[in-house]
């Protein structure tokens, strides 16, 4: 704050205080001329003004307040500049970027500064850091196993996993389900921690409606659902077959998918965007794009490591 | 009696109706004039957060859905400088982020959870099939559908002039965004403008919407 803004509210401040105060010590005296509890000579339908003074809790009330403004504005930050006694303040201020804000904690620690937030923090983490560190140090498939990482991790989960892939984790369309073993980006310990900290972007699959024409997507959407063992029309099959090569990139020659890509397994019957004659057709046509956010910035890598174990554990044989 | 009384001088303010409004007026004035008038001055709560940058003409769209359709009156933009919501939501907002917010959104009531960094947090699949309708993806939310959105042009008669009024009215200036990511608009010409609202005719509300959801708190970095 520059110093006319300081002096400014000082100023205003201190006048706002010294108002009110003369105010209240103006009133304290009877300048009616009537003695007090005495009527005031007028009434109106039966009600009469009696001159009463102001009531004595009322008064002392008042009084206190201004003592309460003088210790407040000497402790805490009110008066411009002053930093108060106490050098309290709710939270950094003037942060351009994540940067300035972390080094405004180190500044204003360095300086004994009492700022509330940054407080906070430090002593949760105290009580919780500790109890996330040692199970950030641990193996994922051991963690796994371990009850307390694992109510800690369906918490996390329900907080920030759930809005997609569902409360118990069984996904929907277009929301991958976590507790079969059908990975799409692979599911290895080291596979799942990737996706969550670092998001996933799909490669995406391309919209091939143009390129096949609607009697060719006809025909690759029955060789497609014939790989998951589905009863098809033969022939159409075989013609889709024939097409599938621009397929075979992304999803392979047998079509068991890519997880380097994202490229999901087509021969499971078990379908991201839904598994009716339909819903393929829909998918060949248009295309689609999956996107999982990134964590790592939102959570931290300790967090996300027994999120990993939890997610993990989800598919696994119990 | 009393009424002749001339040294009650109180009495003239009690019987003088502007005069006592005057003085209330002047009374209550002292809360402004101290906690709001200097902030307008500030660096602190002027200066944009480094990485800001104004709306495209798709995000500027969307953002007059969301005014349009509410959300505000349930979701607030501002993460409070507390623990709990610092953890849920991200960094608390800073003034920085807001400065060109017109009008600012930060809301007052969170029937739904606050928005100001729920940029990136859901792929746009997920905003998409949320906002046809919420139950879809969480069973609780309490939260009405806007499934029209997904069949509604954007309207972009006025998106010119309203990027325009947003270059020329917020002292936006190009030294702001070299370099930064995103379509450095708002310093733009008439005609970069022009091809931006070009760019989005034919999209829908819903894509309006969501790409004004998708840069929610992302300039802080």
């Amino acid at each position: 704050m520059t110093t006319f803004w300081s002096i400014w509210v000082i100023v205003l401040t201190l006048a706002c205080l010294a108002l009110c105060f003369g105010l209240l010590v103006w009133n304290m005296k009877n300048y009616v001329g009537v003695e007090e509890g005495e009527s005031c000579g007028h009434e109106f339908d039966g009600i009469e003004e009696i001159n009463n003074p102001l009531p004595k809790w009322w008064t002392i009330m008042f009084f206190a307040t201004f003592v309460w403004a003088v210790v407040y504005l000497i402790a805490y930050p009110g008066m411009g500049n002053w930093e108060g006694l106490f050098k309290w303040t709710s939270s950094n201020q003037g942060i351009t970027t994540l940067a300035e804000s972390k080094q405004a904690t180190i500044d204003n620690q360095a300086a004994g500064k009492r700022v509330q937030l940054d407080q906070e923090i430090a002593k949760a983490d105290e009580r919780f850091g500790p109890v996330f560190q040692q199970f950030a140090k641990q193996d994922i498939i051991e963690l796994a196993k371990n009850e307390e990482a694992l109510e800690i991790g369906q918490r996390l989960f329900a907080q920030n996993c759930s809005q997609c892939h569902g409360s118990d984790a069984r996904g929907g369309l277009g929301f991958p389900n976590l507790t079969d073993k059908d990975w799409l980006y692979g599911g290895t310990p080291a596979d799942i921690k990737k996706s969550l900290m670092d998001g996933r972007v799909a490669v995406g699959m391309a919209a091939w409606g143009a390129a096949l024409g609607e009697e060719g997507v006809d025909h690759v959407a029955a060789y497609v659902l014939s790989l998951s063992g589905r009863t098809v029309n033969q022939k159409d099959a075989e013609s889709g077959k024939a097409k599938f090569a621009m397929c075979a990139a992304c999803h392979g020659v047998d079509g068991k998918g890519n997880t380097a890509m994202g490229a999901p397994n087509l021969t499971d019957n078990i379908w991201l965007y839904g598994g009716s004659q339909r819903a393929v057709k829909e998918s060949i046509t248009n295309g689609r794009a999956g996107v999982m956010p990134a964590w790592k910035d939102i959570l931290g890598e300790d967090k996300v490591h027994i999120l990993t174990a939890y997610v993990y554990s989800l598919s696994q044989d119990k | 009696m009393s009424q002749n009384n001339s040294q009650n001088k109180h009495e003239i303010v009690e019987k003088n109706v502007g005069l006592m409004a005057i003085l209330t007026v002047f009374a209550i004035s002292f809360g402004a004039l101290v906690e709001i008038t200097p902030l307008m001055f500030q660096k602190d709560t002027t200066e944009p957060v480094k990485d800001l940058r104004p709306l495209t003409a798709l995000e500027l769209e969307g953002r007059d859905i969301y005014v349009r359709e509410g959300c505000y009156n349930c979701h607030s933009q501002m993460i409070r400088p507390f623990r709990d919501e610092v953890e849920r939501y991200g960094h608390y907002s800073v003034a920085g982020e807001s400065v060109w917010n017109h009008p600012f959104q930060w809301g007052s009531k969170r029937t739904g959870p606050d928005l100001a960094r729920v940029g990136g947090r859901y792929s746009d699949d997920w905003h998409y099939a949320h906002m046809i309708d919420p139950r879809d993806v969480v069973p609780e939310s309490n939260m009405p559908g806007f499934p029209w959105l997904a069949t509604t042009e954007v309207d972009t008669t006025y998106t010119l002039k309203k990027l325009q009024v947003f270059r020329d009215s917020f002292g936006i200036n190009q030294s702001n965004y070299d370099g930064k990511e995103g379509k450095p608009l708002g310093y733009g010409t008439d005609a970069e403008l022009q091809a931006d609202v070009d760019s989005i005719k034919g999209k829908t509300e819903m894509d309006a919407l969501i790409a004004y959801l998708q840069q929610l708190g992302t300039h802080l970095k």
